[in-house]
């Protein structure tokens, strides 16, 4: 990635584009001279920006997570702790920061399935999920996840009886949620590292459940 | 705003497509619209709830023909204008090639790469460390206001004027509506409301589903 975001270098940055295929589109164009403007400005700093990026791209995502539902599989003592307060069990894990001030994590389980949402925009639990994925922004699952959360699940391949209750969290205020979802079976002997890795990131937000592990993994 | 940000509840977009493996960002303009947002809104000139106001504002029909970043886009835009810290011309100059001479701004609080990681794990200003009284407790039972204000709301259409019963209380909260429009932090508690979805979308819903919404003391009205 190029630190030097000054408008000088714009058109080499242009010709480059174009030589390797597809010339810039407007956004491209539009996002690039806000940037070199605004560095001008002094109103933002590019390695700063690159900070920024790398954060999320790099260092918090999902894999937080599925750390944290890994622990709370495994020590019921932790569980009760995340229930209970969840900004301070992530916390534990150093698990703090912006889109997180307040954590609740909500359990799935045979009788309550939990799925989470943000109608309004795109509010969804940066500390311990990263940034949101495209579907979870998109208008498809911000209309219909509150209207017919039962359809979109069965969509993505989650079939609840009747008998289950499905509670759907609308993130309509900053307080985040995350779904903990159900351990599945044949994962007893499991390490909490192990039991992370088959932790999805759709299984936190209640749109999936965790996949029992490939006959192989199963130690 | 009755704007075409409010989704819930919406028909017509076809299903969820999930996308296997999918990238922290897609574009390389997405990652620096998403980072000059963040760190323009660093400077301090305008809160959240204003920002997600901006977002809004984007008129309905290109709203929903765009991506999330260039919602973001539009936003950061706005917000840079309406704040002065940004002229329509200076931004018209550049994107048809030329530099310009934009107005340096020195007293701004610039965020220096050093900085970042602070900044990311200690922001966090929406809670209010003040003794406001609830006005519900959690077992009350509440009916939401039926209010069409033009700024800013976090009460979506398809919950007002519904029956709920609180199930958490959340504390004390800076109220989105009044913050949004420089109003102050009108500080109350929010309030996690359970909605069966039968009071939501009548009686052909399942009978145990909910949808549970965040909701402050100003949409609340006991009932």
């Amino acid at each position: 990635m190029s630190h030097e975001h000054h408008h000088h270098h714009d058109d080499d940055d242009v010709q480059e584009h174009r030589a390797h295929g597809a010339p810039l589109t407007d956004v491209e164009l539009r996002v690039r001279a806000l940037e070199s403007l605004l560095v001008d400005k002094g109103l933002v700093e590019p390695k700063a920006l690159d900070a920024l990026i790398d954060t999320y791209e790099t260092k918090v995502g999902p894999r937080n997570g599925a750390r944290v539902v890994a622990r709370a599989w495994l020590d019921p003592e932790y569980r009760r702790r995340l229930l209970a307060d969840g900004t301070a069990a992530v916390a534990e894990f150093g698990f703090v920061g912006r889109q997180s001030e307040k954590l609740v994590v909500v359990e799935n389980t045979p009788s309550v399935h939990n799925m989470v949402v943000c109608t309004l925009c795109s509010c969804y639990p940066w500390a311990v999920l990263g940034l949101p994925p495209v579907w979870y922004k998109s208008a498809p699952y911000r209309a219909r996840a509150v209207i017919d959360p039962r359809g979109v699940l069965k969509e993505l391949g989650v079939t609840l009886p009747e008998s289950t209750e499905v509670r759907v969290w609308d993130s309509t205020a900053e307080i985040r949620y995350m779904v903990l979802p159900e351990r599945p079976a044949g994962t007893e002997r499991l390490s909490e590292e192990q039991l992370a890795a088959l932790v999805t990131r759709d299984a936190m937000i209640g749109v999936a459940r965790v996949p029992a592990p490939a006959a192989g993994a199963r130690r | 705003m009755n704007g075409a940000h409010d989704l819930g509840g919406m028909h017509g977009f076809g299903p969820v497509e999930i996308e296997r493996d999918e990238p922290v960002f897609h574009h390389e303009w997405e990652r620096r619209a998403f980072a000059v947002t963040l760190a323009a809104g660093f400077l301090g000139k305008w809160n959240i709830d204003m920002s997600r106001y901006a977002r809004e504002e984007m008129p309905p029909a290109a709203y929903l023909a765009t991506t999330y970043y260039e919602h973001w886009l539009f936003g950061i835009e706005k917000l840079l204008h309406d704040t002065g810290l940004l002229t329509h011309d200076e931004l018209d100059v550049r994107l048809q090639g030329g530099g310009g001479t934009p107005v340096r701004i020195t007293d701004a609080r610039t965020v220096q790469p050093e900085q970042v990681e602070r900044l990311l794990r200690t922001s966090r200003d929406a809670r209010v460390d003040a003794d406001v009284p609830p006005r519900f407790k959690v077992g009350d039972r509440v009916l939401t206001r039926n209010i069409n204000p033009t700024g800013h709301t976090r009460l979506p259409r398809y919950a007002r004027g519904k029956h709920g019963v609180v199930a958490i209380d959340h504390g004390v909260w800076t109220f989105p509506d009044a913050n949004a429009a420089g109003r102050g932090r009108a500080p109350q508690h929010c309030y996690s409301v359970r909605f069966t979805a039968r009071e939501l979308w009548g009686d052909d819903a399942p009978a145990r589903d909910g949808v549970h919404l965040d909701l402050w003391d100003d949409y609340l009205v006991t009932a």
